[in-house]
């Protein structure tokens, strides 16, 4: 029987290589696969592109990957936040590329790479400076931006529940990219909550089919970024 | 002596013109206020564009469930018959135009409905932008709540926005701390004044031409 069970996080990771483009998934703190982006810290790979809606809190997970001088671009939609203070040193320095993109267009170009849709026409940023140099084209009298689907080697995922083929369930709004990433992305590294015996996750209630999903490891109590920093943690 | 409306009459005046059973989309700041202000009889479905329908008020802090927050990363609770879902599914809500009603804070908003709330486009600022370019073109009525003029006196109702835009000609109606203002094909056009204000004391504060209540 298929069992996409991984021994540790270290082994789940290895293989990432220097250049690779990896999805994070997580939205602000919640959905933030804290252990996974830790392990590939450890693991150094470097020269990356990473795909999240933000950049990062803190100097812990995505912060603490991009402060340790990993990540070559960001794609995201709102790289700064109160508490976001590595990647706006770093810009500011000239020392990441940023590609800003409108956080549903965001969502729309992840779902439709894990959808085969190469591109797609939005009204999204019609008429403004994120639409300069972008084909365009009109649809029953009204104009719409293409844009390009976005595709990544890895994606790194939290879950809730993981079943042995990779289902999975979601907590909450810690849902939001990590759906989508999970179709997007050619290796998909899931860390879940709760690592179920086949048929112990009710098909009906199945979030994302284990289809896209590859690689499971359990990490029962993970950590929160909004906790971490409440503890003035940072990593490594 | 001015007087005109404070944040919290401003939140109430535009939860007034919200019909029964809207969904609604808050953005950060006094829009978020409205939500304190739904009309007796009236309820409001909240939808928070990281994956929610049916978003509470904030918890108590005991109470702060990790994996719930708003848009605005604050935590939240779910009211009885909320759905979370993925972001995909949440823009599909916003650019499918199944949302009713948007209300935004804006630096900018401009007589032909023009908005600019997401960057001041200085070199060296980081740019970010969120989900404010979908809404304004997706969501059915873009309210906007604002003062009327920024802190040192500059109007926010312009001719044409200075800022780079977060969407053109979009907006539908503006609420500010001195009155309720129509984008009409006409331009700007008072539809109600705050009390203690007159036309000319908004006419003067606007740096637009706009139109007296009809």
């Amino acid at each position: 029987m298929i069992n996409k069970k991984y021994s540790s996080i270290s082994s789940a990771v290895a293989d990432i290589p220097d250049g690779a483009t990896v999805m994070v998934g997580g939205f602000g703190a919640s959905g933030a696969p804290i252990e996974l982006i830790h392990a590939l810290i450890d693991q150094g790979a470097k020269d990356l592109t990473v795909i999240n809606n933000n950049t990062g809190n803190g100097e812990v997970g995505l912060a603490a990957l991009i402060g340790n001088g990993q990540v070559r671009k960001m794609i995201c939609s709102f790289p700064r936040s109160s508490q976001s203070r590595v990647f706006p040193s770093l810009y500011k320095a000239g020392r990441i590329e940023l590609e800003l993109v409108p956080q549903g267009t965001l969502a729309e170009r992840i779902r439709a790479a894990g959808a085969g849709i190469p591109a797609f026409y939005t009204p999204t940023t019609v008429g403004t400076v994120l639409a300069e140099g972008k084909e365009s084209r009109e649809f029953d009298g009204r104009t719409y931006v293409m844009e390009p689907w976005l595709q990544a080697d890895f994606a790194l995922i939290k879950c809730e529940s993981a079943d042995p083929a990779g289902n999975l369930t979601f907590n909450k709004t810690a849902r939001n990219f990590s759906p989508l990433m999970c179709m997007a992305a050619t290796t998909t590294i899931v860390q879940a909550k709760k690592l179920l015996a086949a048929g112990e996750i009710d098909p009906e209630c199945v979030i994302t089919p284990g289809i896209f999903v590859n690689r499971l490891v359990e990490v029962p109590h993970p950590a929160h970024e909004d906790t971490l920093i409440a503890e003035g943690r940072s990593y490594p | 002596m001015t007087t005109g409306w404070t944040r919290e009459q401003m939140a109430a005046r535009a939860a007034h013109d919200i019909p029964d059973g809207s969904y609604v989309n808050l953005g950060i700041g006094i829009p978020e206020l409205v939500a304190k202000f739904v009309p007796e009889g009236r309820e409001f479905i909240y939808h928070t564009e990281n994956g929610m329908l049916g978003m509470g008020p904030p918890p108590a802090e005991e109470d702060r469930d990790l994996d719930l927050m708003n848009a605005g990363k604050k935590y939240v609770t779910a009211v009885p018959g909320a759905a979370y879902f993925h972001h995909a599914d949440s823009f599909s809500m916003i650019r499918g135009g199944h949302i009713d009603v948007c209300v935004l804070g804006t630096m900018q908003v401009a007589a032909n409905g023009d908005i600019a709330n997401w960057s001041t486009g200085e070199p060296g600022a980081i740019p970010a932008v969120g989900g404010a370019m979908d809404l304004v073109q997706g969501v059915k009525h873009i309210f906007v709540i604002t003062q009327h003029t920024t802190k040192t006196g500059a109007p926010k109702l312009v001719e044409r926005c200075s800022y780079p835009l977060t969407g053109p000609g979009v907006v539908s109606r503006i609420f500010t701390d001195l009155a309720v203002v129509d984008v009409t094909p006409d331009g700007f056009r008072v539809v109600e004044l705050a009390p203690g204000i007159t036309f000319e004391e908004v006419e003067s504060k606007t740096g637009a031409a706009i139109l007296p209540p009809e």
